[in-house]
């Protein structure tokens, strides 16, 4: 039973795997979009109205669209960090608090050293929002190799800690003069600067940057070949001789920082002040983006697109469909309802295996 | 600090902490079956809304929980279709439905905002009537106070003492032993998951009936997450969890006290107070197999074939 | 220890299994078997790995459907399509692995397994139940007590209790003192033998000839898949039953060129031991020696101690006392990427679980076990040109054709084992270990993957080949050793013993060897 050799170039399966990519993804948003607009039957709108104009505010216009690329800037960051270290089979769910630390720490540097220049004093929140987040993740990877609590549980724990933590340093220590609720403005020396005249801010390069290392790590490298190993099958990659456990605290350490990275960005690129409840639940949204695109990263790239069309456009909504706010969560939830539920959905069979 | 301000603090404890006891004791149940539910704020802001609207029209609060209770059953019914019928990942499953939560309820409920209902009736503890009416009153509690504990004693008993809470137990920590034991394991955990989503709404019902006494957006505020979090530090049994959640509401309610006698710490300390012990709960009695989680919690059956 | 009775001959037999033919895929795992139950008698179903005899006891719990055969209950023909239906008829089997919930007491362990208990159970009644029976047969337990506290000996206890109290009256174990500490074999039979004064059919699958001859008082032996015959105790000696468990004609012989052996072994292991837990063996005191260019044979019943051997080798396990020396170097401890470094190869007997990666490419499975060695810039970037060409050259070193690009989980079970094998032989490893290398393999595939293993021993390369197949081993091997219950229980030269000898040995005989010889 031997088998030819065969040296067909990759090229083409690639090729094949980008149609099958845009397929997948659109038959899912396409899905949800459907059953949604069961919801606006239902309460007496016109689901095409209604879509036209969520697609009017957010493609419509320069600033509508600048909305949304600057929404995506968080998930897409939280994003990654979920994805990373779903590759060796860890789940982040943690990122909400990595992501609260970074802020946190973050703050800390631009209130304490209000005087550097910004060359200086960016790189500087940088590094420590970095290791906030991955002080943070730490915690909960040293215990799990240690066998002593399962990460899912221990990093939900420190997720409702930390915005605690943010509560505890803005009201008790950080808070302007005027406000007790908030910080003061950042000086301009610590905010992330801006892309023309919209509010998208320098941690888009940050998430692009990292997304393409992150593809280019997981395909080219040695150390992507090793994490695919122990993602694909944990006891093969022992006999093999890969050090499972260090790659364990390593990557879910980085992990963390990149979610940390999200925080101080949005810190200091977007609100450029630290309120306690910072974060609409960027994290999470970030753990579903990444789970739907399974771990992909141009499935990551093209699905927190797709949320933060949502999340922005569902301002829109508001307005004109009279409906809270809340109700767009219903179009984010079905979306991932669809994933979830799996339907079989005929071209995609031969997709890679998840 | 005087007595009136320290009864009232237990007084306001008993009344915050019911609705997360009957969150808490709901998901132990599913979890005991093996299955982790992230989603359970969502259940309770459905179940809640439900009630509430249902006690608009209907001018019957008890009408209201019955409904709230069904529809935190049902909307675990549609968790479990995905986790279990389509066997899908329970983390990311229960994030979705808190979000589905989120929005159906403010769907459910805005025709309500800022409605009021005839709440709960409330009765005296007996005993008190010799009283001042100042102290007297702080303790007149609705039905479902008085049933919260009479009920996680129930749950408790039907856990460790029948044939369906062993089968549902050993579901939760070896799937494939408890089909050999002539049980079908995923009928099992739907049943788990739909008694855990009737206690969910219980609470919720006693949340908006009785303790609140309206609807809001996002009115629990987080207490589905913290009825996670119960659920590890109670070391999934229903009994500690009154612990607690005492535990919990007590660090609300004991804020005020501090504020009423002068002293001045910082809420959030208090706040993270619960969540740190739980994480050294569960460090130091985590390599220990008696406080262990169910062992197959979160993971999916796939059937012996 | 020994309460045999003779049997009483007409007395008919309580359960009978007649022409029982079962097959997976083409494996023959039962041909034409009769079997006979009786009431008030142990009955040893006896035999080597993959002879059988866990399958046809599975058929008759209803674990298995037969292809043909008929099973009578006292007589009257019945059919078992389910261990519900076997259970009906108070058939109970206690499996290998044993089926308790850790978390749970022993009370709960046995309360799940009862068809008949209500819905709201007395814990006290059952408790008494409980004490009452395991004090008449001296089943020792405590029934408040987690499973997971009890050694494997009182889980096992736990699991007959279990049997007990569910009614059943055919008591199957299937290999029950594998895990068992001397003391605790003692107990088990003194139980079995009070079973079956009180008139409990009791079938004891095992391998073990000493438990077997002291204990048993009716013997089948499985050879290949058919009964090589059912004998009774008085009828039965050690050598008879070896004849009927090993007949065997040797039959290819590879050719051996005889290299000169040097004087540093490649690998040595000193006084090693490792510590079980649960259902695992622990080694005692293992002392051996692999010098380059030499296969060094392991022959035994699998379950004693195999796995935990090539763990241990490997760097997985954790050795407890003694030492592991690779070229004369201290590697005790070490991590197994620095035994592969070193120069290490293993060809599991699983390779698609164990050894790959089942969703990546052929290519990318043959380069992760060298990938610091094909990573270009530091870890930057793969040199998959090199991987390429040493794919190529390994590949048609031996004579087979890959396609590159198709998942590793497309191949057959016999490309699979050879890819692997092409892996590890490439870069002329120091030393290999192959655990039960042919296991599955078709004929074809079989010969080349010795072939294969042979050339690797011919340039200097010291192999420890673990095995089932005493041809296999008996051919190949330049130096022979039977591991038993994780003991090295005799080491010899292939010429100077024979297969009646090392079955001896892998079944346990009291014959004792002095292994520095």
């Amino acid at each position: 039973m031997t088998q030819r050799a065969d040296l067909l170039p990759k090229q083409s399966l690639t090729q094949n795997k980008f149609v099958q990519i845009i397929v997948r993804y659109g038959l899912m948003v396409i899905l949800a979009f459907l059953l949604f607009a069961i919801i606006l039957l239902i309460t007496g709108n016109d689901p095409i109205i209604s879509y036209r104009d969520l697609f009017k505010a957010t493609f419509g216009s320069a600033y509508g669209f600048s909305e949304v690329i600057t929404g995506m800037i968080p998930i897409l960051l939280t994003a990654l960090a979920v994805g990373l270290p779903a590759r060796i089979g860890l789940i982040n769910v943690g990122g909400e608090g990595q992501l609260y630390m970074g802020g946190i720490c973050a703050t800390f540097a631009a209130l304490a050293f209000q005087d550097l220049p910004a060359i200086l004093l960016l790189p500087l929140m940088i590094i420590l929002g970095i290791l906030g987040g991955a002080f943070w993740a730490f915690i909960a990877a040293y215990l799990r190799t240690r066998g002593l609590a399962n990460e899912t549980i221990t990093t939900l724990l420190l997720n409702m800690i930390a915005p605690k933590i943010a509560g505890l340093l803005v009201f008790g220590f950080w808070h302007s003069p005027l406000e007790t609720n908030m910080t003061p403005n950042f000086v301009s020396a610590a905010r992330l600067p801006t892309l023309f005249n919209s509010r998208v801010h320098l941690g888009l390069l940050f998430g692009l940057v990292l997304l393409a290392v992150f593809w280019f790590v997981m395909k080219r490298t040695r150390w992507g070949l090793e994490m695919r190993t122990i993602g694909g099958n944990a006891q093969a990659a022992r006999r093999n001789g890969i050090p499972i456990s260090k790659y364990m605290i390593i990557v879910f350490c980085i992990s963390g920082g990149i979610a940390g990275l999200a925080g101080m960005a949005q810190v200091s690129g977007y609100y450029g002040l630290l309120i306690p409840n910072f974060s609409p639940g960027w994290g999470y949204m970030g753990f579903l983006i990444s789970w739907m695109s399974f771990g992909d990263p141009i499935g990551i790239l093209i699905m927190s697109f797709v949320v933060s069309i949502i999340l922005t456009g569902g301002n829109m909504l508001q307005i004109t469909i009279g409906l809270p706010y809340a109700v767009i969560n219903l179009l984010l939830a079905f979306t991932l309802f669809v994933v979830l539920a799996k339907p079989v959905l005929p071209k995609l069979r031969k997709g890679k295996s998840s | 600090m005087s007595l009136l301000a320290l009864l009232g603090v237990l007084s306001s404890m008993i009344y915050s902490g019911t609705s997360l006891l009957y969150a808490t004791i709901g998901e132990v149940v599913g979890q005991r079956a093996g299955i982790v539910n992230l989603g359970v704020e969502g259940v309770l802001l459905i179940s809640a809304a439900t009630g509430y609207g249902v006690t608009v029209t209907t001018g019957n609060p008890f009408i209201g929980v019955l409904a709230a209770i069904l529809a935190g059953g049902l909307i675990n019914l549609l968790f479990g279709f995905l986790v279990i019928s389509r066997k899908a990942n329970q983390l990311a499953s229960g994030l979705a439905v808190m979000f589905f939560g989120v929005g159906l309820s403010a769907l459910i409920g805005k025709p309500f905002v800022g409605q009021k209902i005839n709440s709960l009736p409330r009765y005296m503890l007996p005993g008190l009537d010799d009283l001042p009416l100042r102290i007297s009153s702080l303790f007149r509690f609705d039905l479902l106070i008085y049933l919260v504990i009479p009920i996680t004693i129930l749950v408790w008993w039907l856990l460790f003492r029948t044939k369906w809470g062993l089968g549902l137990r050993a579901v939760g920590e070896n799937a494939e032993t408890a089909f050999a034991s002539g049980r079908n394991p995923n009928l099992v955990k739907f049943q788990a998951l739909f008694v855990g989503g009737l206690l969910t709404g219980l609470g919720a019902a006693h949340l908006t009936l009785a303790f609140t006494m309206n609807w809001a957006e996002y009115m629990t505020g987080g207490r589905g997450f913290i009825a996670i979090a119960l659920v590890i530090f109670a070391k999934w049994h229903p009994i500690r969890a009154i612990v607690g959640v005492l535990l919990f509401s007590g660090a609300v309610a004991f804020q005020l006290l501090l504020q009423v006698s002068g002293v001045r710490i910082s809420p959030f300390i208090l706040d993270m107070v619960p969540f740190i012990l739980t994480l050294v709960v569960l460090v130091i009695w985590g390599g220990s197999s008696k406080h262990a989680a169910p062992a197959t919690l979160g993971r999916v059956y796939q059937g012996t074939e | 220890m020994s309460e045999l009775t003779e049997p009483n001959v007409d007395q008919s037999p309580l359960l009978r299994m007649e022409g029982v033919c079962k097959r997976f895929s083409d494996v023959i795992a039962n041909e034409n078997i009769d079997f006979e139950i009786y009431k008030s008698e142990i009955h040893a179903l006896l035999g080597e790995n993959g002879a059988g005899k866990s399958t046809l006891m599975k058929i008759l719990y209803g674990y298995y459907k037969s292809d043909k055969g008929k099973i009578f209950l006292e007589g009257k023909e019945t059919k078992i399509r389910s261990p519900h239906d076997a259970m009906q008829l108070n058939i109970g089997m206690v499996f290998q692995v044993l089926n308790l919930i850790p978390a749970i007491t022993v009370l709960e362990n046995i309360a799940l397994f009862l068809k008949e208990l209500p819905f709201v159970y007395s814990h006290a009644q059952l408790r008494k139940q409980i004490l009452d029976l395991s004090k008449q047969y001296s089943l020792e337990v405590n029934p408040d007590n987690l499973v997971s506290h009890l050694s494997i000996g009182e889980q096992q206890k736990v699991e007959i209790l279990k049997l007990l109290l569910s009614e059943a009256k055919v008591l199957i174990l299937d290999e029950p003192t594998r895990v068992l500490a001397p003391h605790e074999v003692e107990g088990l039979f003194d139980v079995l033998n009070k079973l079956k004064k009180d008139g409990y059919a009791i079938v004891l699958i095992t391998h073990k000839l000493n438990e077997v001859l002291e204990s048993a008082d009716r013997i089948t032996v499985l050879r290949g898949g058919k009964v090589a015959g059912s004998i009774l105790h008085k009828e039965a000696s050690e050598t008879r039953l070896i004849q009927m468990m090993f007949d065997k004609q040797l039959t290819t012989r590879i050719v051996r060129q005889d290299t000169p052996r040097s004087e540093k072994p490649v690998l040595e292991l000193i006084s090693f031991s490792t510590q079980a837990d649960g259902a695992s063996i622990s080694l005692k005191n293992l002392e051996l020696k692999i010098f380059p260019g030499e296969i060094v044979g392991v022959a035994g019943v699998s379950g004693n101690g195999q796995k935990e051997l090539c763990d241990a080798i490997l760097g997985m396990e954790k050795i407890v006392s003694g030492k592991k020396l690779l070229d004369g170097k201290n590697f005790t401890h070490a991590s197994t990427g620095l035994m592969r470094k070193f120069g290490m190869g293993f060809i599991p007997e699983n390779p698609l679980t164990m050894a790959t990666v089942p969703f990546m490419s052929v290519l990318e499975n043959m380069a992760i076990t060298r990938s610091e060695y094909y990573s270009k810039s530091g870890g930057f970037g793969m040199d998959w040109k090199l991987v390429r060409e040493d794919t190529k050259k390994s590949l048609e070193k031996f004579g087979f054709t890959f396609s590159y690009y198709i998942p590793a989980k497309s191949l057959s079970g016999g490309n699979l084992q050879r890819l692997i094998i092409a892996r590890e032989l490439m870069k002329d490893p120091k030393l290999i270990i192959a655990s039960y290398l042919t296991r599955g393999l078709d004929v074809q595939s079989t010969l080349v993957a010795r072939q294969e293993l042979m050339q690797a021993r011919n340039s200097g390369t010291g192999v420890l080949l673990i095995s089932e197949d005493l041809d296999e081993l008996f051919s190949l091997s330049d130096r022979l050793i039977v591991l038993y219950e994780g003991k090295i229980v005799g080491e010899f030269i292939p010429t100077e013993t024979d297969i009646y000898h090392i079955g001896h040995l892998m079944t346990g005989s009291k014959e004792t060897y002095d292994s520095k010889s």
